[in-house]
């Protein structure tokens, strides 16, 4: 204790009043217990989105008035930010938490192996209609939409990651920026902003003109899966190409100088060495690209239709994928009125599997970051 | 299996500045000639110039000659490739290939250059290579773990190892010891004795006592002041250099009088 | 193979002048390993197919502006011709601007509700969360920006008739201000499913967007200018005035502008959740549509002129994002280079 007491000998002024640690917290459970109490009081009844309010209100007035006395009012000022920073990111979290626990209670409540093996056809509204009236299971299912799903964006990968790492390279290991690559990157900056519909806009409007070339008056036969795809890998490529330019220049110039240094061409330095070092970052990065893309509803309905049945042919007839199906089912109903319910159904059920894996695939791509990293050298 | 370089006339360029003024030097084979001077006179500018590494920092240009056994590796036609299998380098920090393991590093410039090898065949060059470097005893039993895994001195001798492995004909050192403790720089400098036996070695310090203790024949560079080029003051035999210096610049810098 | 067909153009001056030193490097290894031609054609196909890949960016966006165009033919043509054939009767622009003026309101409600709350999540976990939770928090931010806009519209729908009441409740104390005035009979939207809800939906998508990049920023404040500010007896919320807040300032406006760009063309959470009418200054009566929710809904049976016009719209809101896009860039450019 000989250390402390040298400390504490000499600055008696260092020390000044101060709230004990908890004391934001006591408060704030006194000022929600109050506004449960007042907005009983005041308005005859319990109404949490009110009540809350008012806890927040009057936590924020205790806070500073307790501080201002005891602290001083430099450290009630810094109690009050620190109070409404912390609680508006409590607020942001509630519809986040609601979202998911929406997704998950509805979608689980109403998933089974059925639905995920079973496509729309043959589907009519009697079938609704007997399973809201309790007399059978829910029919239907979205299989075709799986299967929709992962070969429009799996075609959207092939398109869109050769061109996107290419790009990549192009700008980190050619362009020296030069005006071809400051122009490239700021057209991709450009590419990130496009709304995903004007992208699905843009590739049906390429295949009806080429369909109309071809053969007049056949524009409906560009609504296929790959048209999908085209659609897609217009808001993926930026993506890919910011994710992977940028684990690039991470790479040490060391490397590369040491590969030149052997004799080794350029190309195959780039090849050989500078893409195996980053290549767990440029997965990582893909990784997230798809998982954007994957949720993208807009571009695939305008490009590729509403299929009720499975199709795999991606360059013929109208295709379906989990985020088209879930809107079709729930702004278009199999059956009207109170039978709609089973569609709604079948749309939350299959948000809950897009919401699973659009979150598998994050997690993936932060292990893929991790495990695949070269092991830390220096 | 060395060779001499003959330089003539070197001036370097970053874009439109002038970096090194004017060197000429001859290089001896068989020998370790060591490159010292204040920092930022263009020594290490220097060393990059004799396999062209420094064209890849971009704008930078050379002018002059240097030839190699006779013939001008900045000549007409000449690839720059080539003329790296021929000088190996050796850099400051030390740089192994993150994703290879011990012996993959070893041979990679000889795999990135499209040579086949048989198993056997690599592993008398991956031997060789590394007892060259003074490295074989201590990583033979773990040829196949992560170069990155090995100490500071050792990363940097597996280094000079995947250089050797290419059988160059020079060796540049671009102040391989300044990031190594006492006990790696020992390591490395009784390889450099070792290592002139069979090659022509360059050697950039910052350390003058390493520079005597390790070469034959000493260039010391200078520069003006900031925005000035760098220049050759004196090249002469190390011996001459620390006791018996020519130019009065040389003898300030020696002894610490800098300035 | 020696390359000693070669003439030798520069001629070996050097003493060793083996036969094989053509205009390359000599070599002398006992193997025979004589330098190959200079050309090297895997460097040139590799770097030429990354010169191809960039272009292709640059004709994909080229692509995009002209195919929209191309279709756009047939509206124009109407237009010029005959503008009563244009859904409306009274021609585009009656038509365009009633969505473009929706859009706006919606993606600057949502920009108004989400900015206060991405700057306060954004200082949260970059300056007061417990260190060890920071990256957690910044994992959530980043997954909530991983939902689908889908999803986000399904939740919006099953939880708009619970803002009746609020909408009831603002109606009665603030109809006075035109954008919370009741319908004639006094009434709201019986489903909540006006364009108020669907901008608070938008607002909770862009909320990530504009979070993850004014973080990035904040956490890119000096460590210098924050411990002087420290040094000096600041408090941590006067430190995040005077070094935090100055040190972002332009990093914000250009975050918000980009979450703009994303409000603009969100077309989901709209497209699902409001049912659309003709223009209304009133925001909790139904009513009002956006541009990229007139196409979703109507493009699946859209056919002839109809199909044209509603691509001439998403070729509006390509332009609209388009400026509100290079707004932001603009921004970011011009105050870098002044702060370097």
């Amino acid at each position: 204790m000989t250390t402390a007491d040298t400390v504490v000998s000499k600055p008696a002024k260092l020390t000044s009043k101060q709230l004990p640690k908890a004391t934001p917290w006591v408060v704030a459970a006194a000022s929600i217990i109050a506004a449960i109490v007042i907005s009983f009081i005041a308005f005859g009844g319990f109404n949490i989105p009110v009540a809350a309010v008012l806890a927040g209100l009057i936590n924020l007035i205790a806070v500073f008035v307790l501080s201002a006395s005891y602290e001083g009012r430099r450290k009630a000022v810094d109690r009050v930010a620190t109070t409404i920073v912390t609680s508006t990111f409590i607020l942001a979290c509630v519809p986040l938490v609601s979202l998911l626990w929406l997704t998950v209670s509805k979608g689980g409540a109403a998933i089974s192996g059925d639905l995920l093996t079973r496509t729309m056809l043959g589907m009519k509204g009697v079938l609704d209609q007997q399973y809201v009236a309790g007399e059978a299971t829910l029919a239907g299912g979205f299989y075709h939409a799986i299967v929709g799903t992962v070969l429009i964006t799996v075609a959207a990968c092939i398109i869109s990651i050769p061109v996107g790492v290419l790009t990549a390279i192009y700008l980190v290991e050619y362009a020296n920026k030069n005006r071809l690559g400051k122009a490239i990157t700021f057209l991709v900056d450009v590419m990130t902003g496009i709304p995903s519909i004007v992208a699905g806009l843009f590739a049906f409007a390429l295949f009806s003109t080429v369909a109309n070339l071809i053969m007049p008056a056949s524009a409906g036969i560009a609504k296929t899966g790959f048209t999908a795809a085209v659609a897609l890998s217009v808001l993926m490529i930026p993506i890919v190409v910011r994710n992977t330019e940028e684990i690039l220049r991470l790479v040490p110039m060391d490397l590369r100088e040491a590969s030149y240094a052997l004799g080794v061409p350029k190309w195959k330095t780039i090849v050989k060495i500078v893409l195996p070092t980053s290549v767990s970052g440029i997965l990582s990065g893909v990784t997230i690209a798809i998982a954007r893309v994957i949720g993208e509803t807009a571009p695939i309905m305008v490009t590729a239709g509403f299929a009720k049945t499975l199709n795999w042919n991606l360059f013929s007839g109208w295709m379906s994928t989990l985020p088209t199906f879930i809107y079709d089912s729930q702004l278009r109903p199999v059956s009207p009125g109170a039978a709609a319910l089973a569609s709604s159904e079948r749309a939350w059920a299959a948000a809950l599997v897009l919401v699973v894996l659009v979150m598998v695939l994050n997690l993936l791509a932060r292990i893929i970051a991790k495990v695949l990293a070269p092991k830390a050298g220096r | 299996m060395s060779k001499q370089i003959d330089i003539k006339d070197l001036d370097i360029f970053y874009g439109d500045f002038r970096a090194v003024d004017g060197v000429q030097m001859q290089i001896k084979p068989r020998s370790v000639t060591a490159f010292i001077g204040p920092s930022g006179c263009g020594k290490s500018t220097v060393l990059r110039t004799l396999n062209r590494m420094h064209e890849v920092i971009p704008g930078a240009s050379v002018s002059g000659e240097v030839l190699m056994d006779g013939n001008n590796i900045y000549g007409a036609g000449v690839d720059p490739v080539n003329v790296r299998r021929e000088v190996g380098m050796v850099f400051q920090r030390a740089n192994p290939f993150p994703t290879m393991s011990i012996k993959e590093n070893v041979l990679a410039g000889v795999r990135l250059n499209n040579r086949r090898l048989s198993k056997s065949e690599a592993d008398d060059l991956t031997e060789r290579a590394l007892r060259g470097a003074n490295l074989w005893n201590e990583v033979k039993d773990r040829l196949n773990l992560p170069g990155s895994g090995l100490s500071g001195g050792q990363q940097q001798r597996l280094c000079i190892a995947r250089a050797i492995a290419v059988e160059p004909e020079v060796l540049l050192m671009d102040e391989p010891c300044s990031a190594l403790d006492p006990i790696s720089t020992l390591a490395i400098e009784d390889l450099i004795n070792d290592l002139k036996d069979k090659y022509t070695v360059v050697i950039v310090t910052h350390n003058m006592q390493q520079a005597a203790r390790v070469s034959d024949k000493t260039a010391f560079f200078n520069i003006a002041g900031t925005g000035k080029p760098g220049k050759l003051i004196e090249f002469n035999e190390t011996s001459s250099i620390f006791s018996n210096p020519d130019k009065e610049e040389t003898e300030n810098y020696i002894s610490g009088r800098f300035g | 193979m020696p390359t000693s067909t070669q003439t030798t153009e520069s001629g070996p001056t050097g003493p060793s002048s083996e036969p094989e030193a053509g205009q390359q490097m000599p070599s002398s290894k006992p193997d025979g390993r004589a330098p190959k031609a200079v050309v090297r054609p895997g460097d040139r196909i590799f770097s030429a197919a990354t010169l191809i890949a960039g272009i292709l960016i640059l004709v994909i966006l080229a692509g995009v502006a002209l195919f929209l165009l191309a279709q756009s033919k047939d509206t124009i043509e109407a237009q010029l011709t005959d503008p009563s054939q244009i859904t409306g009767g009274k021609g585009f622009f009656s038509y365009v601007w009633p969505l473009v003026i929706g859009t706006l309101i919606s993606a600057a409600i949502a920009l108004v509700v989400a900015t206060p709350f991405a700057l306060g999540i954004a200082l949260f976990t970059t300056h007061m969360a417990p260190r060890k939770l920071a990256p957690v928090l910044g994992y959530v931010i980043d997954l909530l920006a991983a939902i689908p806009s889908v999803v986000y519209g399904l939740w919006g729908i099953a939880l708009a008739g619970n803002l009746t009441g609020f909408y009831l409740w603002l109606s009665q104390w603030f109809g006075w201000i035109p954008i919370f005035a009741p319908a004639a009979d006094g009434s709201v939207s019986q489903t909540g499913r006006t364009l108020l809800t669907a901008s608070l939906v938008l607002s909770i998508m862009i909320l990530p967007i504009i979070t993850s990049l004014t973080r990035e920023i904040f956490l890119q404040t000096p460590r210098l200018q924050e411990e002087a500010a420290l040094a000096l007896g600041a408090t941590r919320w006067e430190m995040i005035r005077m070094a935090v807040l100055p040190f972002g300032k332009s990093g914000i406006v250009s975050a918000t502008m980009l979450g703009l760009g994303r409000a603009l063309g969100e077309t989901m959470a709209v497209a699902m959740i409001l049912s659309p009418g003709v223009l209304t200054a009133s925001l909790v009566v139904s009513g009002n549509q956006t541009i990229a929710s007139e196409i979703a809904q109507n493009f699946p049976e859209a056919a002839g002129l109809r199909l044209s016009e509603l691509i001439t719209v998403g070729l509006v809101l390509f332009v609209i994002t388009l400026l509100v896009n290079m707004g932001a860039r603009a921004i970011v450019a011009r105050t870098s280079v002044k702060g370097s």
